[in-house]
C-alpha cells in the first residue's frame, strides 16, 4: 500500500507501523515531530501506531526562522 | 541580574529576544547571537526534508540559548494549534510564539484566528507568546485569554519601518500593567536600527524581539551588539524617568546678573 510522507508517495508493507515508515525515510528520533492525518503522534507511540492506505504523514523539525 | 524578564514564571536572561531567519550562514548567525547576548531565540517548524538550515537547534543548545518555536506561515487557528503541538513534541518545550498571518503582502496577524488559537493553546497548557497587531483592544483580549506575554508589532515583519504608532504601544503597555494579569509586553517586528529598539523600551516594553534588522544588516555582529546596548539603554532611560517635554526653552545655566 502507499502512504504520503511529507508529500511523497511512499510504498510500505500492509502491516507497517508508523515507526517502520519513519525508519524507511531515515527520520531521526530526536528533534522531530510527526503527525498522521492532522494528529500529533508522540514518539513513544510510533511503534504501536499502524498506518492505513493513503495515510498523510507529516514530519517536521526546527529550522532557522522568525 | 537584578531585573530579569520573567515570562510564564521563567526568568529569561536577556531582554533582547532574537530570531534566526535571514542569516547568510550558521557562522554569521552564531556570531550575531553571541553578540546580542540573547537567551531566547525563535525557530520555525518545517518539513524535515525541506532544507532551510538544519542544525539550528544544535547551535542554540551549544550557545545555551533557549529555543522559542513559532507558528510562522500559519493562516488559521487550526494550522497554528497543530504546528504548536508539533513544536512541543519536537523540542520538548511548552513555549510558543503564536503567529497567525492574514496574507503574504502585509504578514499582519489575523486577529480573529489569533485569539481563537491563543485560547485553544492556553487551554492545552502552552505558554503562549502571541505576535499581535499594535491594537490595545486585541492585546487586552489576549492577556485575558491567559497569554504569557503580548507581542505587538512596531511595523510589518521585515520592513525595518520602526515603530509606526508609538502611542498605541504606550497604550498597550499601560493597559497591560493595569490589567489583572500584568504580563510582559514584547515589541515584535519592524525594528530597523538600534534607536528603534531603544524607543520600544522607553515606551515601556519589557523586551524586544527582532531578527531581520540584525541578520540582514551589512555587519550582523556589530548590529547585534548595537541592539543589545539599545535595549539596555532604553530600559535604563525608562526607569530613570525622562523630563517632561516643554514648549519653550528652560535655561540650564544660572541667569546673568
Amino acid at each position: 500500500m502507499n502512504v504520503l510522507v511529507n508529500g511523497v508517495v511512499t510504498p510500505v508493507s500492509s502491516d507497517a507501523t508508523l515507526a517502520d515508515v519513519l525508519a524507511a525515510h531515515g527520520v531521526p528520533e530526536r528533534g522531530v515531530a510527526v503527525a498522521v492525518s492532522g494528529e500529533v503522534v508522540p514518539r513513544t507511540a510510533w511503534a504501536s501506531t499502524p498506518v492505513r492506505e493513503g495515510a498523510v504523514v507529516e514530519v517536521l523539525t526546527a529550522v532557522q526562522g522568525g | 541580574m537584578g531585573d530579569p524578564l520573567v515570562i510564564g514564571g521563567r526568568e529569561i536572561g536577556s531582554r533582547l529576544i532574537m530570531g534566526t531567519g535571514g542569516a547568510a550562514n550558521m557562522s554569521v548567525l552564531e556570531r550575531a547571537l553571541v553578540a546580542s547576548g540573547t537567551a531566547l531565540t525563535t525557530v520555525a517548524m518545517r518539513r524535515l526534508d525541506a532544507g532551510g538550515g538544519p542544525g539550528v537547534l544544535a547551535l542554540l543548545e551549544r550557545l545555551g540559548i533557549e529555543a522559542l518555536p513559532n507558528t510562522a506561515g500559519c493562516r488559521t487557528a487550526a494550522e497554528a494549534v497543530l504546528t504548536a503541538r508539533m513544536a512541543r513534541e519536537a523540542l520538548g518545550t511548552d513555549l510558543v510564539k503564536l503567529e497567525v498571518i492574514a496574507d503574504d503582502r502585509t504578514l499582519l496577524p489575523d486577529p480573529i484566528e489569533l485569539l481563537d488559537a491563543a485560547e485553544q493553546l492556553v487551554d492545552d497548557g502552552f505558554t503562549v507568546l502571541p505576535y499581535t497587531n499594535d491594537d490595545p483592544v486585541l492585546a487586552s483580549k489576549l492577556v485575558d485569554a491567559g497569554c504569557a506575554a503580548v507581542m505587538p508589532l512596531g511595523s510589518p515583519i521585515g520592513t525595518g519601518l520602526g515603530i509606526r504608532n508609538p502611542h498605541n504601544i504606550a497604550m498597550i503597555v499601560a493597559a497591560t500593567a493595569e490589567s489583572g494579569r500584568p504580563v510582559p509586553v514584547v515589541l515584535d517586528a519592524g525594528i530597523g536600527t538600534a534607536s528603534e529598539a531603544a524607543l520600544a523600551m522607553e515606551l515601556g516594553c519589557d523586551a524586544v524581539l527582532l531578527a531581520t534588522a540584525v541578520t540582514r544588516a551589512s555587519d550582523p555582529e556589530a548590529m547585534a551588539t548595537a541592539m543589545r546596548l539599545a535595549v539596555e539603554s532604553g530600559r535604563l532611560a525608562r526607569g530613570a524617568g525622562r523630563i517632561p517635554r516643554r514648549y519653550w526653552a528652560q535655561a540650564s545655566s544660572p541667569a546673568v546678573e
